[in-house]
């Protein structure tokens, strides 16, 4: 049986120790081919003892049929057997690794401009980019391109990785003037935490361990920075969102007139005892208790997944909000945002298409394209008519439910939707909500 | 009944509680989305790991899909009695999927060339088919090998059960595309983040009943192709093998005739993550004796949707 627990400040909990501390640190790489991306995964995944012993002898079996004669450890990251024949990668390939106080998830994304696609997606859900640039050429049209998406994804910490210090004899000028040439044109975006690495990654410089070779370079090592930057209050803890998935109504004896509001929390810290309103009906209640399997725990925030018990018997279903009623998303079914379009048949004005917003299915109409955006230059091509594949622009559409939206720049989760082409089933759009509506 | 409150420093989840939540995310999404989900039971860690949350996804209401066991007839009996002691306690309903009967249905034709792995490929998309199911939950991670590092959590099937890479959706935020046309079906994977310590220290957080197998205890083995293979009816020794007396576990749990084992004494959780992380050999390379392929030949599996 559930009991509602006193609504006071909890006396200190012993702390769960059974639990091993280490936190999540989700990271997208980007780099123009023969950067270095792959080489330095490969020695992420080597020093952290991820790889184990079959896969290292599997890439050199691979790399000594391939006439190298040396381990390369591009070879591990590589997956598809077309790509590996191409020797490229397409697809964003999500590897893992972890050091005793914290576990990665990388998204490698490809490096070259047709695959603007696989950068959005694996930088959609990443806490930081990090872009690659190899010491020699500087930053490229494409460094900057990357850097643009990562903005435009607001992915909050990024880091830039000089790339093949050793092939420049470990210069700091060289190094000092790529720094100077990014952050200048960082600050043209919106990148709150950006650092800046020397490194080779074939010989391990400022990779895991500081390089002895570049003593003029005070900063962390790159897999100390991804250890220790701190990624906790990148989520909003401020707007109290939770999308309902799923109505939990057991219907057992025990928990005959249990009902509770199954979702992850999107923004917010909720607790029992907060005054609710739940979009779109506007009906307000109050939390009798949020449930974490068998814990009534006394506070929920961002990515919890919990099930939430109010004190009115409301009607409420899967694809409303639970949220605060003077800190609510505002219903609209005008929505104007940024799209990058993944297929290859353009979007045009008049198209119909299906949206999903947090648990929302919908139809959306696009009204008007109102600019291609040029990811390289940050021109605003006003007279296209169309989207093509990876080209990114903002859109109006209309959809035929109101979506209960945020800002995507306030929100990542409560900001964001995907489009759905109705026929094929596949996803052909990912949108970010401008703050303008 | 209630445990004690739960509260967080900083509001910061462990890494295991944001794995946990986003699993759990993704079986309500599926829930809520999909006429007939089936929740794919093999009777090894992982697919246990997934009994686990999907109990918590859905507590205190029993899980709202039913689990299936393709039941290859060569599973080792203390998978069958975790599998029963699971599906008990929790009050689910159990599909059982038997590679013999589909056989003799000639469902799939056993011409003595097929390895038993593909036999249950046939089993697995006819029972699927037969009984509607339109979401599949898979305990595969990307983490086991290369050929599944760009897997999607929602991995699209169509009809004849088959993995094609341009119908996979690419997958942003925690937003799943579930759209499928009839005849088609979803494999979902909730635990495609986790790695094998993850899965280890999750099986200790909860201490979740798995197999006995996967600890150290004594087992008659049979030496072969450099493997620790089960002596019994089951396996018909060839000339000059003795079966021997050795204090052994086992990695992963398959089919008794293939699935290898190895020496070992760690008899706790802990132990296993001790010998895990020191361990140079994958789970999938070293024990089973299928997997001995190339690399393709996993893609070719993925693609007639063994996985
Ligand atoms: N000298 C030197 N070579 C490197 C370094 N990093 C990568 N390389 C080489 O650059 C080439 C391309 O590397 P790769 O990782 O495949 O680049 P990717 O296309 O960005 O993944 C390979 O021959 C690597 O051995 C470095 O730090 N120093």
């Amino acid at each position: 049986m559930t009991q509602s627990v006193p609504v006071s400040a909890p006396e200190a909990d012993a702390p769960d120790l059974a639990r091993p501390t280490m936190d999540l640190l989700r990271f997208a790489t980007a780099g123009s081919v023969d950067d270095g991306k792959s080489t330095l995964i490969g020695r992420l995944l080597l020093d952290s003892k991820a790889i184990f012993e079959d896969q290292l002898e599997a890439v050199e079996r691979t790399s000594v049929s391939k006439g190298f004669d040396y381990t390369d450890l591009a070879l591990l990251t590589d997956g598809l057997r077309s790509e590996r024949e191409q020797g490229i990668t397409i697809d964003v390939a999500y590897r893992y690794f972890a050091t005793p106080k914290r576990k990665f998830i990388i998204a490698d994304t490809p490096g070259h401009v047709q695959y603007t696609r696989n950068m959005v997606t694996g930088s959609s859900t990443a806490d930081l980019g990090l872009v690659l640039v190899d010491a020699r050429q500087g930053l490229t049209e494409q460094s900057r391109r990357h850097a643009v998406l990562l903005s435009l994804l607001r992915v909050p910490h990024l880091v830039l990785a000089v790339n093949k210090m050793d092939l420049v004899g470990y210069d700091q000028q060289i190094y000092e003037r790529i720094q100077a040439e990014f952050t200048a044109f960082a600050t043209k975006l919106t990148i709150p935490d950006l650092t800046v690495i020397p490194i080779s990654a074939l010989k391990g410089d400022n990779v895991v361990n500081r390089s002895e070779h570049m003593p003029w370079y005070s900063g962390q090592s790159l897999l100390h920075h991804l250890e220790n930057v701190h990624v906790a209050s990148d989520r909003d803890l401020v707007d109290a969102r939770l999308p309902v998935q799923y109505v939990v109504r057991p219907k057992s004896d025990a928990f005959h007139d249990y009902r509770g509001y199954a979702g992850q929390i999107a923004g917010g810290v909720l607790k029992p005892g907060d005054e609710v309103l739940v979009l779109p009906s506007g009906m307000t209640s109050r939390v009798a208790g949020i449930d974490l399997h068998t814990t009534e725990i006394t506070e929920a925030f961002p990515p919890m997944s919990v099930t939430v018990r109010l004190e009115d018997d409301v009607d409420v279903s899967r694809g409303d909000m639970i949220c605060r009623p003077q800190n609510a998303p505002n219903p609209s079914q005008d929505i104007d945002a940024m799209v990058c379009w993944m297929v290859p048949q353009p979007m045009r004005a008049r198209q119909k298409l299906a949206i999903k917003h947090t648990t929302r299915i919908g139809r959306a109409l696009v009204k008007e394209l109102q600019y291609r955006l040029d990811v390289n230059s940050l021109h605003r091509d006003q007279e296209a008519s169309e989207l093509g594949l990876n080209e990114i622009g903002r859109v109006q559409l209309r959809t035929t439910v109101p979506l209960l939206c945020d800002p995507y720049a306030q929100n990542r989760t409560t900001g964001s939707f995907i489009l759905v082409d109705e026929a094929t089933g596949v996803t052909v759009g990912a949108g970010m909500i401008n703050s303008g509506n | 009944m209630t445990q004690p409150a739960l509260t967080h420093a900083d509001y910061r989840l462990s890494q295991l509680d944001e794995l946990e939540a986003e699993s759990i995310h993704i079986f309500r999404e599926v829930a809520a989305e999909f006429e007939k989900p089936v929740l794919m039971f093999s009777g090894g860690k992982d697919s246990i790991v997934m009994m686990r949350l999907a109990e918590k996804a859905f507590y205190p209401a029993k899980l709202p899909f039913p689990v299936l066991q393709v039941d290859t007839g060569f599973d080792f009996p203390e998978v069958l009695a975790t599998r029963d002691s699971w599906v008990s306690r929790l009050g689910v309903r159990l599909v059982v999927a038997s590679v013999e009967q589909a056989i003799s249905d000639g469902v799939v034709v056993d011409d003595g060339k097929t390895s038993r792995n593909r036999l249950q490929i046939g089993t697995l998309l006819h029972v699927i088919e037969d009984e509607g199911f339109t979401a599949a939950f898979g305990g595969g991670r990307r983490d086991e090998e290369k050929a599944r590092a760009k897997e999607r959590v929602y991995s699209h099937r169509d009809e004849f059960g088959q993995w094609d890479p341009k119908n996979q959706r690419p997958e942003l935020w925690n937003l799943y595309n579930g759209r499928i046309a009839p005849g088609e079906h979803m494999r979902v994977f909730p635990l495609s983040n986790w790695t094998e310590l993850d899965i280890w220290h999750y099986i200790g957080q909860e201490q979740i009943e798995i197999p006995v197998i996967y600890y150290s205890h004594r087992r008659h083995v049979v030496e072969r192709d450099g493997m620790l293979l089960s002596a019994g009816d089951h396996l018909p020794l060839h000339r000059g093998e003795e079966p021997v007396e050795r204090t052994v576990r086992f990695r992963t749990v398959g089919d008794m005739t293939l699935t290898g084992c190895v020496e070992s004494d760690a008899g706790t959780v802990d132990q296993i993550i001790e010998e895990i992380a020191v361990a140079r050999v994958t789970e999938r390379g070293a024990t089973r004796g299928d997997d001995r392929f190339s690399e393709a030949a996993m893609e070719d599996r993925k693609r007639e949707g063994y996985f």
